[in-house]
């Protein structure tokens, strides 16, 4: 099998979908004759034309409305967002309709949301950001944030026969740097279930997105020194797999969280609360964190370095936790 | 039928509203609908419209008055006998928050999007192992695993959980962890070695590898006797099977002697103790006391004693050297300007320790008049809580028993307690003499943190230069 990047697994999706259903349509801004800004989206409007391939002008609120409606009339919508940065300019489309429309009026939103996350591009504070836990909070969207091309397009064909809405991180880093063998023909990734990427004794780590290789690679550092740390990729933020993290904590006794994302009010509080509340007496060390530091994503290429978490970092931890 | 008319809730944030004006005055005709009445609240003024047509029969409330929403502001005598139901005005009605939908009326045609999955249920806890027939509940008999040094051994939830489940007395579990921690490699360890078991205060159930000598031991010991809560004082020296042997007969102790051995080891714990002894020749005093007696107990209808001339002494000593009339608080040393000496009391069911306060200020005879007054009371019962309070120096009088010298701890907060031996004759060499004199030994415990040795034996030598060169007339 060739070896596909995880943009070209998105892609893969996307295309496969809309063969697959007439109702999946894609929709955003420069999408069509441009082929989206990183080009995701390019050669579906050759294939499927401009009624299935809709460019709308600079307008998240407009784009996620119409999208809205669109669900409502009974197709799936693809969203893309250039970068999910500008993902707060349609916040209260996306938490005041697009989450609360079931709930509140018993129509169901099957629409997805793509937008390229995430720093190490040296972007800036506009363009290398990991809104999902504003996300996250809001009760009735999914929330999905892959690692590899393989999870990258069964997590994407997921979403989009999901009846829900989904919002659907793809790491810009990872983008084109993760190549995965990619099976020929359809095959999907459920939602909220997590991947073990490793086994270990010695403590859990869990991670999801560009840190998960990171995680990676920390673990292969630690591995050389006797400590074997299980990595546990989320792949979906919401619904959060609990069983899978409450089954390793219990295995291994040691919980280490690791995200790009800033600390405060990252995943990694609440998955430390959940296994506080459920598995207190299954640990043999407080649970760690290393996340981005709280503060806007630098600019500067040092200053981003220093802002993200790094394989060093995570085995720092990692090594303490292990002998605490 | 009466329909009445209520302030209504003009947004969601207002609760209460002002009326401005009346529109129509009682007895007149209301349509349903029309404006009734003008109000003003913290959002909007609004013409109020009448929920029903009719006569409006009476006003409740007056025009300027403020109430809260929903209160009932007039009264509409509605026309006909159709029950028209108090519908609140149209404002309100919009300001209301609609009902919750109790369920969707009809099967969705999707998955509810605000559960995704069953929430999973926490793992149930382990069974609870049976208890040892008398063992007490393990969580409230020891809160706190100590080692015997008293120092708390630090461990985990799951370290603590696994000796639970198999029995092991943690503080016998050497810790490997950072600072000393016992981690799930050591109680694996442990358990693979064969555990110190614990004791019932420990662990509610025997282990599956416990000796059965050490569960038939651990078995026949009573429950611990105290409470929930960590009071060191009432820590064990041994595990507690091994005080249970022979013959022996239990009693709680009283909560006087609970709380002096709770001072005692606050005090032993806060303050390093040091010790220093003097010896005085009170041939002097003695002789004074003897020929004094009878006139002044015939006097003063009071018993003449050797503690004034000890108090006395004392109050010359912290005179002369005022660390010893103090207190420590934190890095700040509290120097005392009142004398106030507390005297120990020994009692059948205990000690107390009464003060004479400002006894700096008291004469021969009040002194005396006071020791016996507080001696007296302490043993009656009739001490008021303020009068062993607020020593600053402490005298005890191990010799009443007939003690030679005594080594006291320190009553806190003070930094000095003077023991006082048993007055007797002695042979001593009086200039290169040998000569039979009425000694004493005085005995000085210190809080060296505050008192050097320098400073003590100064104080004592004080001390004893008051007692042998007495010359305060005692009559």
């Amino acid at each position: 099998m060739a070896l596909t990047t995880l943009l070209e697994g998105i892609r893969q999706a996307l295309f496969e979908e809309m063969e697959r259903d007439p109702a999946v349509v894609c929709i955003g801004e420069d999408i069509g004759v441009y082929g989206g800004a990183f080009k995701v989206t390019a050669g579906l409007l050759e294939r499927y034309g401009w009624e299935r391939v809709i460019d709308t002008p600079i307008s998240e609120t407009g784009l996620i409305g119409a999208a809205c409606g669109m669900s409502y009339l009974g197709l799936r919508p693809v969203c893309e967002l250039q970068f999910v940065d500008f993902i707060a300019c349609c916040f209260n489309q996306l938490t005041n309709f697009v989450a609360k429309s079931y709930y509140l009026w018993g129509a169901p939103v099957p629409m997805v949301v793509r937008a390229p996350s995430g720093g190490g591009v040296h972007g800036g504070p506009f363009h290398s950001q990991n809104p999902e836990m504003y996300f996250a909070h809001t009760p009735g969207l999914k929330i999905v944030y892959p690692s590899t091309a393989y999870d990258a397009k069964g997590l994407m064909k997921s979403a989009i026969r999901d009846n829900n809405p989904v919002l659907f991180f793809e790491h810009k880093f990872l983008y084109r740097r993760i190549k995965d063998e990619i099976p020929a023909g359809d095959y999907t990734v459920p939602l909220g279930k997590a991947a073990v990427r490793r086994e270990g004794r010695d403590l859990t780590i869990v991670t999801y997105a560009a840190m998960a290789h990171t995680c990676m690679d920390a673990a292969a550092e630690l591995a050389k020194e006797g400590i074997e740390a299980e990595v546990l990729d989320l792949r979906t933020i919401q619904p959060l797999d609990k069983e899978a993290v409450l089954a390793s904590v219990k295995n291994t006794n040691r919980l280490l969280v690791v995200h790009e994302d800033t600390k405060f009010g990252g995943i990694a509080g609440e998955i430390a609360a959940v296994v506080f509340e459920e598995a207190f007496d299954d640990l043999d060390a407080p649970v760690r964190r290393v996340t981005a530091l709280d503060t806007p994503v630098p600019y500067s290429p040092p200053l981003e370095e220093r802002f993200l978490p790094q394989v060093k970092d995570v085995v720092t931890a990692a090594r303490e936790l292990a002998r605490y | 039928m009466s329909v009445d008319v209520i302030m209504p809730q003009m947004g969601e944030s207002i609760f209460e509203g002002t009326i401005t004006k009346w529109l129509k005055k009682p007895g007149e005709r209301v349509e349903r609908d029309e404006p009734l009445f003008e109000i003003s609240t913290d959002k909007v003024d609004a013409e109020i419209p009448a929920p029903a047509a009719g006569v409006l029969k009476e006003i409740k409330i007056n025009e300027g008055q403020t109430v809260p929403i929903q209160t009932i502001v007039a009264v509409i005598d509605a026309e006909g006998g159709a029950a028209v139901a108090p519908a609140p005005a149209k404002p309100a009605a919009a300001a209301q928050p609609a009902p919750p939908p109790a369920a969707a009326p009809t099967p969705p045609p999707v998955e509810a999007p605000l559960h995704f999955e069953p929430s999973p249920r926490a793992a149930a806890p382990p069974p609870v192992p049976a208890q040892a027939a008398p063992a007490p509940a393990a969580a409230s008999a020891a809160p706190v695993a100590t080692r015997t040094d008293g120092e708390k051994v630090r461990s985990s939830p799951l370290v603590r959980r696994m000796a639970r489940e198999h029995g092991v007395d943690l503080t016998q579990v050497p810790g490997t962890g950072a600072g000393g921690r016992v981690s799930k490699r050591d109680m694996l360890a442990a358990i693979e070695h064969g555990a110190p078991a614990a004791t019932p205060a420990s662990a509610a159930a025997p282990a599956p590898g416990l000796s059965s000598t050490a569960s038939a031991a651990a078995s026949q010991a009573p429950p611990p006797p105290s409470g929930t809560l960590y009071r060191p004082a009432f820590e064990l020296g041994v595990p507690r099977e091994r005080i249970y042997f022979g013959r022996y007969e239990v009693q709680p102790m009283s909560t006087m002697r609970q709380k002096i051995a709770e001072h005692m080891l606050a005090s032993k714990h806060v303050s390093p103790h040091v010790y220093s002894v003097e010896e005085a020749d009170v041939s002097g005093i003695v002789a004074l006391r003897n020929k004094a007696k009878s006139e002044f107990e015939r006097k003063y209808d009071l018993k003449l004693s050797y503690m004034p001339f000890f108090v006395r002494a004392a109050i010359e000593g912290l005179r002369a050297f005022p660390q010893m009339n103090a207190s420590l608080d934190g890095t700040n040393v509290v120097y005392h300007k009142e004398f106030n000496i507390g005297i120990a009391v020994a009692l059948e069911w205990g000690l107390l320790v009464p003060v004479i306060k400002n006894a700096e200020e008291k004469n021969f005879l009040g002194l005396q008049r006071a020791i016996n007054d507080l001696a007296e009371r302490a043993r009656t019962k009739k001490l008021k809580p303020e009068e062993v309070a607020e020593s600053t120096f402490a005298i005890t009088n191990p010799g009443v028993f007939g003690g030679l010298m005594g080594m006291p701890v320190i009553n806190q907060p003070n930094v000095g307690i003077l023991g006082l031996g048993a007055v007797e004759k002695r042979p001593v060499v009086v200039d290169d003499a040998i000569a039979i004199r009425s000694m004493v030994y005085l005995t000085l415990s210190y809080d060296h943190r505050v008192v050097d040795g320098a400073i003590a034996h100064q104080f004592l030598h004080k001390v004893k230069s008051v007692l042998e060169d007495w010359t305060e007339n005692i009559l």
